[in-house]
């Protein structure tokens, strides 16, 4: 069985899944079942001054019977007492000394309100910090969160305070409610920053009642935007951790966070860079015990392939990231359609009739009718693959030798004048 | 005719065999199963349907919570589409073609959808049809059945004038009096007849042309008529006992199953049901449900032969029902008091030869007769052409088989004025394939009023695209 231990920035990890700082890890008793369930590390529920929340918090989109395909909330940081908060993660860390115990924070923006909750989470022996920097609701609002990781410079400047403060490892979590991942993913390191998480939620609206015509989620007749995050937000937070991942500047460790529900999902973040990942809303939705699989599938995955760690995957995929202008104009695929397989619900051909290029026309065989693809006017665009309920009905055919290979970059180096590709 | 309750057991156990074997769907179920449809493109649901239900479109309307344009994609080409829902042989039709059954072995519950959406209408009391500016014109229909209560929907749609005239003391036909309770109640029929009612049809009903109104003033009150006057009495057995007491016709053994007045349906102890149809079927299931203790399905040919679908057969099989296959009926024998049927003579068959379509013959035994002891009979054998009714009308055609003529597209008769649908035309076939005969002749009517011609949806198979030679 493949090795699942990680060190993510110095902080040793039993194996990669770590929740995320959210209620699932509001307080000492969750954080242990949590721990009992196999979770290798956790970020406790973000540490601050008392706040006040409202009711209701959360709000989800949902595709017919699959619920919560994304999830938004209102929720604010913590709203218990730091000293009970802190009692409970010494305990904790006490309890459980292998696993890893990060503790998220966010406090007003002073240089002291920093040092001295960092100085007192060093005290009980936690493993680590998270600054929060992403909280895109309510703490936004009052100066923190989201708008320190909205302005680089906020970013590095507050980094740098926590860093004067504590001998732990700082992770910085970014917001993704930037035009640019890469700045602020810079300022953190510039600022000292020991590892980053992203992505923190993103700016939603959930949707509206229309009944009362009441946004979701209804505060006494009145909604404000929230964070999402859920499954939906996988490709956008996949994005993200690649580009910083990709960055030369950003040479620390990344933990991924969005969309993570599956072993499946953790490897994809772990191929695109990140050493450890954070779960929050599949938690929510089915509880601690999905890290079983998440642990079983993941071991599996590296037997099969032949890694012996885990370690060994991490950024794989990283290289094969590149910008749009390096493609490879020459290289050619067509669909082609198993009529064996295909049971004629005809998706790709109406697909390909009014979403892409017109190239699937019904042509018959055996007497029964067929879409069957032109290959002379596929361009290989995928969709008809992508809409087919049949798996392995149709496959994308390589038809090009690979043998000259020309990127957008190229041609037009070579051609100044061509914009776009013949 | 014996009205006492025969039962061996108690109605509360009547009322529980008699619930519906396909209950709706569930909110959750209708959410889960309409996501589960695949949204084919030129779906072989919908080619299946003899309405031509866009099935998809209907389902993907479900899927997005709007049930009342559900509905109305159903009704618009299925005005007795609540009945359809649940009376269909959807295993032969939209449910036997849909795809799913090559992707995952388990069609999607087309009938159950369709129920799931148009019981939400009914219940919400949203009417989804509307009727037609009045164009000044009078039609008369005849029978209030599937194929009446079609052609007078699309009728009034076109701003017709429709008068339905029915000579029992319900309206709908076989939907009201003719379908296995287990399958659906007259509550569901008598909403579709009063949807239909709603666009401003005038439904006569005890009136029975011929007794309550001529034929002659039928014919000068409108300016057309249409037929869906069904079939006839069951078939007679022609053998000696007929006559007797306990001998009963299978739809009128059912057409008082529909009262649901257990106490006063006659039943027996074993009851021998000739014929292996639908309404065979249809008797030996209920004859089970009231309480005989053994049911015995009489056929002079076996199982390959039986008209009945095999989903039918199946349920029978579930009844625990006995099958007495290549057995002939020769007489009904009459118990010491020479006035009840106390024994059913029936001979051996073998199959002799088998003619140019595969179809085997059977020929009696001779010397293999005996005698089963039954104290019910009932006679499902089809039922025969309304010939000599139909023949009254000047210039209608029959063909050899008693059939009304009729132009296929327009179903109008030899006479010009009368057109004609449903059993009557057909034979003896499904309530949807009569659904549709009222659309095509409704279409026919209006043009041969207005000289327009109308397409209804459903009106013909969706349009089929060409297929193409590929240059490769």
């Amino acid at each position: 069985m493949a090795d699942l231990k990680v060190n993510f920035a110095g902080i040793e990890s039993p194996n990669p899944f770590w929740l995320a700082s959210a209620p699932p890890t509001n307080m000492g008793s969750m954080v242990e079942r949590a721990f009992d369930a196999g979770w290798g590390g956790a970020v406790w529920k973000t540490l601050g001054e008392p706040i006040r929340n409202v009711c209701s918090r959360l709000a989800s989109i949902d595709q017919g019977p699959q619920r919560m395909l994304g999830l938004n909330n209102i929720e604010l940081i913590t709203d218990r007492s730091l000293e009970v908060n802190l009692k409970e993660i010494r305990e904790c860390k006490r309890k459980y000394p292998k696993h890893a115990l990060i503790i998220s924070l966010m406090v007003e923006s002073k240089r002291e309100a920093w040092h001295e909750i960092a100085k007192q989470v060093e005290d009980t022996g936690a493993d680590g910090v998270e600054l929060n920097f992403g909280c895109p609701h309510g703490m936004s609002e009052r100066g923190m969160g989201a708008a320190m990781g909205q302005v680089p410079e906020y970013t590095c400047m507050v980094t740098e305070w926590v860093k004067e403060a504590t001998r732990l490892p700082v992770i910085v979590k970014l917001t993704p409610n930037v035009t640019n991942i890469t700045p602020p993913g810079r300022a953190a390191v510039r600022g000292g920053a020991d590892a980053v998480s992203l992505i923190n939620t993103i700016n939603s609206v959930m949707g509206v009642d229309l009944d009362t015509l009441v946004p979701y989620p209804n505060v006494n007749g009145m909604a404000a935007h929230g964070g999402y995050c859920g499954p939906a937000v996988k490709p956008i937070a996949l994005n993200m951790v690649s580009e910083l991942a990709r960055d030369a500047e950003v040479n620390v460790p990344i933990s991924g966070i969005g969309g993570i529900g599956t072993w499946r999902d953790a490897a994809e973040f772990l191929l695109l860079g990140a050493t450890t990942v954070q779960v929050c809303t599949a938690v929510m939705h089915y509880g601690y015990r999905i890290v079983e699989d998440m642990i079983d599938g993941l071991s599996n995955y590296l037997d099969d392939k032949g890694f012996h760690s885990v370690n060994d995957i991490i950024g794989l995929s990283v290289p094969r990231v590149t910008d749009w202008g390096n493609l490879d104009l020459n290289y050619k695929t067509v669909a082609r359609i198993d009529h064996q397989k295909c049971i004629q619900c005809n998706l790709c051909h109406i697909a390909c009739e009014d979403g892409a290029h017109q190239c699937i026309p019904f042509t018959e065989i055996d007497g029964k009718r067929f879409p069957i693809v032109d290959e002379h006017e596929c361009v290989g665009c995928n969709l008809c693959y992508l809409v087919c309920p049949v798996p392995g009905c149709i496959s994308m055919v390589r038809l090009d030798d690979g043998s000259r290979p020309l990127t957008w970059r190229e041609l037009t180096t070579r051609e100044p004048e061509t914009m776009t590709a013949d | 005719m014996s009205t006492t309750h025969d039962s061996p057991i108690n109605l509360a156990q009547i009322e529980r065999n008699f619930r519906e074997i396909a209950p709706p769907l569930t909110e959750a179920e209708a959410i889960m199963e309409s996501h589960r449809c695949v949204y084919c493109y030129d779906a072989p649901c919908t080619r299946a349907c003899p309405t031509h239900i866009d099935v998809p479109a209907f389902i993907k309307k479900i899927a997005s919570g709007n049930l009342t344009g559900s509905a109305r994609v159903i009704f618009e080409a299925n005005p007795i589409g609540a009945s359809c829902a649940r009376v269909c042989p959807v295993d032969v039709l939209c449910e036997g073609a849909c795809v799913e059954k090559t992707l995952m072995a388990k069609p999607i519950e087309i009938g159950r959808l369709q129920r799931y959406a148009t019981d939400a209408v009914f219940t919400r009391g949203r009417d989804v049809l509307k009727a037609g500016a009045p164009n000044g014109k009078s039609i008369g229909i005849v029978g209030s059945g599937p194929a009446g209560l079609s052609c007078a929907t699309y009728l009034a749609r076109l701003g017709y004038a429709v008068r339905i005239y029915e000579r029992k003391p319900l309206a709908g036909g076989m939907d009201t009096y003719g379908m296995a309770e287990y399958k659906m109640t007259q509550r569901v029929s008598q909403e579709e007849v009063a949807q239909v009612a709603r666009l401003g049809v005038e439904i006569k009903t005890n009136t029975e042309i011929g007794r309550d109104i001529q034929l002659d003033e039928l014919e000068s009150q409108h300016d057309a008529v249409f037929l869906g006057v069904g079939l006839g009495a069951t078939s007679r057995l022609n053998i000696p006992g007929e006559q007797l007491e306990g001998v009963y016709d299978a739809l009128d053994f059912i057409e008082r199953i529909k009262t649901r007045d257990w106490a006063s349906i006659p039943i027996g102890r074993t009851v021998a049901v000739i014929g292996a149809g639908n309404t065979a079927i249809d008797a030996v299931t209920q004859a089970r449900r009231l309480g005989a203790k053994r049911v015995l399905m009489i056929y002079r040919r076996t199982d390959r032969e039986m008209p009945a679908y095999e989903y039918e057969y199946e349920l029978a099989k579930r009844d625990a029902v006995e099958f007495w296959w290549q057995t002939a009926p020769v007489e009904i024998v009459a118990g010491a008091d020479g006035t009840r049927a106390a024994a059913l003579r029936c001979v051996r068959t073998e199959a002799v030869e088998t003619d140019d379509a595969g179809r085997r013959s059977f020929r009696t035994i001779a010397g293999s007769e005996f005698e089963i002891p039954v104290d019910m009979v009932i006679k499902a054998l089809g039922q025969q052409k309304m010939v000599d009714w139909l023949l009254q009308i000047a210039k209608l055609k029959l063909d050899a088989a008693g059939r009304v003529a009729v132009n296929p597209e327009t179903m109008q008769t030899a006479n010009p004025k009368f057109f004609a649908g449903g059993d009557c035309v057909n034979g003896g076939r499904e309530a949807v394939d009569a659904a549709q005969a009222g659309k095509l002749a409704a279409q026919g009517i209006h043009l041969h009023l207005s000289g327009e011609r109308v397409e209804f949806a459903g009106a013909r198979v969706p349009l089929h695209e060409e297929t193409s030679e590929i240059k490769h």
